[in-house]
């Protein structure tokens, strides 16, 4: 594998009221994918991407991009990165034309150059047709594309899309989605943060899941479920029994998946754990309404790794 | 690649870059068409206001050359003024870029890190610039007339435009560091208008209770509006002792302080990786 696009190694920033928003954060990031940072409201996504779009110095440690130094050489960063931040930085008086010209001039491309160079990323998002309206007209969804296609006037080697379908119709994040799957295509490094994991599942070459500020877990979707036990078991159980059915299955580190509303548990040995899961229910005089054994989603992988202290159980419980 | 032509190179980059960015702002200008209109009209409105209010009771207490009207004393007051005033969007709209994060799209690009706040000084310019020549023809139209010649009117209309050039350096300067756009519009109130009002700019300050006119005789609107009176009307306009170049130094001399200051301030704000 060539060199890394991206490095970040051991970054800790910590804000002036004492947030420590990245906690010696390392990561690796090969060039030509599309890079999913997972992590949960608050986890330190976007201070990540603030830092590799030169917009926040790091505390300590060191980020480079294309082989250079975020915080020495900057400039030689930002000619070389794109940027969609967590909310579209566009000119609501500016037709969106008007906005990709102006980011394709600050470039640094000729007035000719960057006129022709956003007739291209127009047809690309597909806005054509509304790009001489002014972007106050737009819809959310519209507003995000431009941001987008500003971001691509560039042709940067790398593109950072801080939570690109927050907010956006299911029609526009198929869009998006297209999108940054071409332009991966292309040879363009894209690096996405998503509190959605479905969203990281389909499009994210590796995955990085971060909380805290810390890193999780790393590596492919398939590696990261494999990860979590190679199955889990899904029982949904009477609102009423909830409380005892976590107590009696809390050897299995069982956890209610609130946005589920169902118990997960890890299943490192499969339809074994399964059988000791309704054994332990049975003991407790409990019967789940539905039981389910399946491979991990990235919702098991992330409720897994997020419960404290879990990762070091569910290693000392396969070693045992 | 010889040193001189990247100095050159990246002279001609920070060029460009002011250029995108000044007309970008002017559009917006231009585009808020309410905006726009109401912010062109309330200049006036406020000038024929003072005129008509202030004007029969204070025409005993002008100096001569005013020639008992109050138009000749009020108009080179408000230019300086709207100069003043006029300053005072580039903090609101750099606290908006930075708000609705294109600031940060533009620290993200390989631009020209001064651009971003030249370009918006000099669009304020160019309004005020605007506003400044309206203030001017309405004031011929309710019959103030120079004294000095055309080129007399010119200079001082430019000794404004500087100054109030300079004072948006102080504005982005208040633009960037205070995040919250109410508290700026606070801020602002709360020096401009006390400091519009104690200064030569409505009254001579020869009414003022003694504390107040050491205050008001020297700080910086009155020395502006000072060298305006003096190069629109001639010596006989300034309090005894004041010369017309005299006045128009010192004005210039406040110019060139406050861009000292704040520039590099606004500059430094505008790099440090805010928040
Ligand atoms: N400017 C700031 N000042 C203080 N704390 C901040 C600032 N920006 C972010 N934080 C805090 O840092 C942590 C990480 O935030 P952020 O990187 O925005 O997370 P995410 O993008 O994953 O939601 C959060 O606890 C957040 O409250
Ligand atoms: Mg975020």
């Amino acid at each position: 594998m060539s060199d890394p696009i991206v490095t970040v190694d051991e970054v800790t920033k910590q804000f002036r009221d004492g947030t420590r928003a990245l906690d010696g954060l390392s990561l690796t990031i090969p060039r030509g994918i599309i890079y999913g940072l997972l992590g949960p409201n608050g986890a330190g996504k976007t201070t990540l991407i603030r830092i590799l779009a030169t917009l926040l110095r790091p505390d300590s440690g060191t980020v480079r991009i294309a082989g250079f130094d975020v915080t020495r050489h900057p400039t030689a960063v930002r000619d070389r990165i794109g940027l969609a931040g967590q909310f579209a930085a566009v000119d609501d008086h500016l037709t969106g034309r008007e906005n990709i010209a102006m980011i394709g001039r600050l470039y640094g491309l000729p007035r000719r150059e960057a006129n022709a160079r956003t007739e291209q990323v127009l047809q690309r998002i597909h806005l054509a047709d509304a790009a001489d309206r002014p972007v106050r007209t737009y819809s959310g969804g519209m507003r995000r594309r431009i941001d987008l296609a500003a971001s691509l006037v560039g042709r940067p080697q790398v593109l950072f899309l801080d939570e690109p379908t927050t907010g956006v119709d299911p029609a526009s994040r198929q869009d998006l989605w297209h999108l940054v799957r071409d332009l991966a295509a292309e040879g363009t490094t894209v690096l996405l943060t998503t509190q959605y994991l479905d969203e990281a599942d389909q499009l994210a070459g590796r995955i990085a899941v971060i909380n805290h500020g810390r890193l999780l877990t790393e590596g492919t979707a398939t590696e990261l479920k494999d990860r979590t036990g190679g199955a889990v078991v899904e029982l949904d159980i009477a609102a009423g029994q909830r409380d005892v059915t976590l107590r009696a299955l809390e050897p299995l580190d069982a956890q209610f998946a609130t946005d589920r509303g169902r118990i997960v548990l890890p299943a490192p040995d499969g339809p074994l754990t399964l059988r000791h899961a309704l054994r332990l229910l049975d003991q407790a005089d409990i019967t789940p309404t539905d039981v389910a054994l399946h491979r991990p989603t990235l919702d098991d992988v992330f409720l897994t790794l997020t419960r404290p202290n879990t990762t070091d159980r569910i290693a000392a419980r396969r070693a045992a | 690649m010889t040193t001189a032509t990247i100095s050159r190179r990246r002279f001609g980059r920070a060029l460009t870059h002011t250029g995108v960015i000044t007309r970008r702002n002017l559009l917006a200008n231009v585009r808020l068409l309410d905006v726009l209109i109401l912010s062109t009209v309330q200049p006036i409105v406020f000038m024929l206001m003072f005129l008509y209010v202030f004007g029969g009771a204070i025409q005993g207490a002008l100096p001569p050359a005013a020639q008992g009207e109050y138009v000749y004393w009020l108009l080179p007051g408000i230019l300086a003024q709207s100069a003043v005033f006029g300053s005072a969007p580039t903090a609101y709209g750099l606290n908006n870029d930075r708000a609705k994060g294109v600031l940060d799209r533009f620290r993200s690009l390989p631009m020209a890190r001064s651009a971003v706040l030249t370009g918006r000084t000099l669009s304020d310019l160019v309004r005020s610039t605007f506003i400044l020549g309206l203030q001017l023809v309405v004031g011929v139209a309710l019959g103030f007339r120079w004294h000095n010649g055309i080129g007399g009117v010119v200079a001082a209309i430019g000794v404004a435009l500087a100054f109030g050039y300079a004072c948006s350096w102080l504005m982005a300067f208040i633009g960037l560091t205070i995040v919250n756009s109410e508290a700026i519009q606070a801020a602002i109130y709360l020096v401009v208008f006390p400091m519009t009002l104690t200064s030569s700019v409505f009254l001579p300050t020869r009414t003022m209770p003694g504390w107040l006119q050491a205050f008001a005789e020297h700080q910086p609107i009155t020395i502006v509006a000072n060298a305006l009176r003096g190069l629109t009307l001639g010596q006989g306009a300034l309090p005894t002792g004041h010369t017309v170049t005299g006045e128009t130094l010192l004005a210039l001399a406040w110019t060139a302080g406050l861009l000292a200051v704040f520039a590099p301030l606004a500059i430094r704000r505008y790099r440090r990786n805010a928040n």
